[in-house]
């Protein structure tokens, strides 16, 4: 039994190992790298840059930074704390909305889990949710509800569905299948199946992407403005038009102290709820 | 009291993993399943609370038919069936105390297990099966702050509170140490012997199971090869069940273990 294996051995004792090419033929292998370089050499070609208008964009980027050295809060205080209110509602009522909405769909796009007709109705609104922009949602939104921030709410609470119900179900099917089949075992019923075999378990990832989503909103919040559906976006686009950088410097500001406190919060909330 | 009748189990693989599987197990017989990995073991038990569903055959527990019940009926029977696991399979983010009572969902409503309201004598229930087995005191602890020993006597907790009739036990002892496993073993088979349970018990110890229980049933390919006592299983059946190896020294070692565990 041991003869063979000892002439195997010897045949290739004294070989150097390498690790299996991912694409073992060669050919394929230097063709695909090759070509990959040629493509993004062409790219780059293929985009004009004029030079000379970057040289005068540099002077207005530059007013435009220097701007963050003496922000304007008070000139348009009232516009900015309206635009500012609007957004933290918006936030706040689309998060809510959509994360209450995302669970049963979440639940629904999990295979482990679902009937398979369940699973793709649920699937397919997470793709339709997933595949339309916001900006795009926003624009046919405020065509049919007009300008205000009804529309940004109901564009948030949509994109957050996409997002958490695909990142949910996820989470549900790489979930351990032992603890759940226990609670099976002692005959609970589906809804206390779920309640306590597969909600424990993705909890705190649920809480995690609720927070990140949270933050997420609150940010999209502020481009929605720019297609007129609310929030503070639509300030930041006045103050833009009317080269009032100092004012959009301000916004801006605003914008990152608050998105740095959601952060600052939800590392607290994650490290409490692991 | 538990009755299989030709249970047969092909998987969507193309795997038969049991073949017509003909087995009786009486009111308050402990027995252990024994055979290589992927005999069917974890199969066949699944197979009789339909964790697993049987492609073929019949399985009574008592005179209920299993194989053919509605989800309901299902579930009513399931709380007649505790279930122990290898790797303990505890829900680790819940406590002790919400994992015990977990074995009660059978019995109360949606809105009371949600709110975690038990009744009063459920709550009673697993505060006494948690004294017996020596965590009362981690009562409020979470599940994943346990030893592997802790947590298999949690398990137990959590199948004997459902009342059940019979136990279907999971290779109980794998990933426990030589002594903790010993533990473990005598407290089910205490615990069946004291409420009168039959038990069928996975187990791919040898010289463990030898030391516990009155019968022993061996499994190979899906099937039935060995039913008998554990002082019947000679090297030739172990040859039988697991293939040829030198069976002397795990029977002997039996011996041993009886000698020391008599004194």
């Amino acid at each position: 039994m041991t003869g063979p294996s000892v002439s195997e051995l010897d045949t290739i004792i004294g070989n150097s190992w390498k690790k299996p090419a991912f694409i073992k033929r060669t050919w394929l292998r230097w063709g695909l790298l090759i070509g990959a370089l040629i493509y993004l050499v062409l790219a780059i070609n293929s985009v004009e840059v004029n030079w000379h208008r970057v040289w005068e964009g540099l002077d207005r980027g530059a007013r435009f930074v220097a701007a963050f050295a003496r922000p304007d809060f008070v000139t348009r205080w009232t516009d900015i704390s309206a635009g500012m209110l609007e957004s933290i509602i918006m936030t706040i009522a689309s998060s809510v909305v959509g994360i209450a909405i995302s669970i049963p769909i979440g639940l629904g796009a999990a295979r482990n889990i679902s009937p398979l007709p369940v699973y793709l109705v649920c699937r397919g609104i997470v793709a339709i949710s997933r595949a339309l922009q916001e900006i795009i949602v926003a624009i046919l939104l405020v065509a049919i509800f007009g300008f205000g921030p009804l529309a940004g709410f109901l564009t948030l609470s949509f994109a957050t569905i996409g997002f958490l119900s695909k990142l949910l179900a996820e989470d549900i099917e790489a979930m351990d299948k032992v603890q759940a089949e226990a609670i099976r075992a002692s005959g609970a019923r589906w809804w206390q199946w779920i309640n306590y075999g597969v909600q424990p378990q993705v909890m705190p990832r649920l809480i995690g992407l609720s927070m990140y989503r949270l933050d997420i909103n609150f940010r999209e919040s502020a481009i929605l403005g720019l297609v007129g559906a609310g929030g503070i976006g639509a300030t930041l686009n006045t103050a833009f038009d009317r080269y009032e950088y100092d004012t959009a410097a301000a916004i801006l500001i605003i914008i990152i102290v608050i998105v740095m406190g959601l952060e600052y919060l939800s590392g607290i909330i994650r490290a409490r709820v692991q | 009291m538990l009755r299989l009748e030709g249970l047969d189990k092909t998987y969507a693989t193309g795997d038969r993993a049991l073949k017509a599987v003909d087995l009786e197990v009486s009111k308050g017989q402990v027995l252990a399943l024994i055979g290589p990995s992927g005999a069917g073991k974890s199969t066949l038990i699944r197979c009789v609370n339909r964790l697993v569903e049987p492609t073929g055959g019949k399985a009574y527990l008592d005179d209920v038919e299993l194989t053919t019940l509605s989800s309901a009926a299902l579930r009513r029977e399931r709380r007649r069936m505790g279930m122990i696991f290898q790797e303990y399979a505890l829900v680790e983010r819940l406590t002790v105390m919400e994992n015990v009572l977990s074995g009660r969902l059978g019995y109360v409503g949606f809105w009371r297990s949600f709110l975690r309201r038990f009744p009063q004598s459920d709550v009673d229930e697993a505060y006494r099966l948690l004294d017996r087995v020596g965590l009362l005191h981690m009562a409020d602890k979470r599940a994943d702050e346990l030893s592997g020993g802790q947590r298999q006597r949690v398990g137990i907790c959590r199948a004997l509170i459902q009342n059940p009739a019979l136990l279907l036990v999971d290779e109980p002892t794998a990933s426990l140490d030589p002594k903790t496993s010993r533990e473990i073993m005598r407290l089910i088979v205490e615990m069946c012997r004291e409420r009168g349970l039959a038990a069928i018990i996975n187990i791919h110890d040898v010289a463990l199971a030898q030391m516990f229980v009155e019968r022993v049933v061996g499994l190979e390919l899906g099937a039935l090869v060995f039913d008998g006592t554990p002082d019947e299983l000679t090297p030739d059946v172990l040859t039988r069940i697991y293939g040829e190896e030198d069976w002397e020294a795990t029977i002997e070692k039996v011996d041993e273990d009886d000698n020391e565990a008599s004194q």
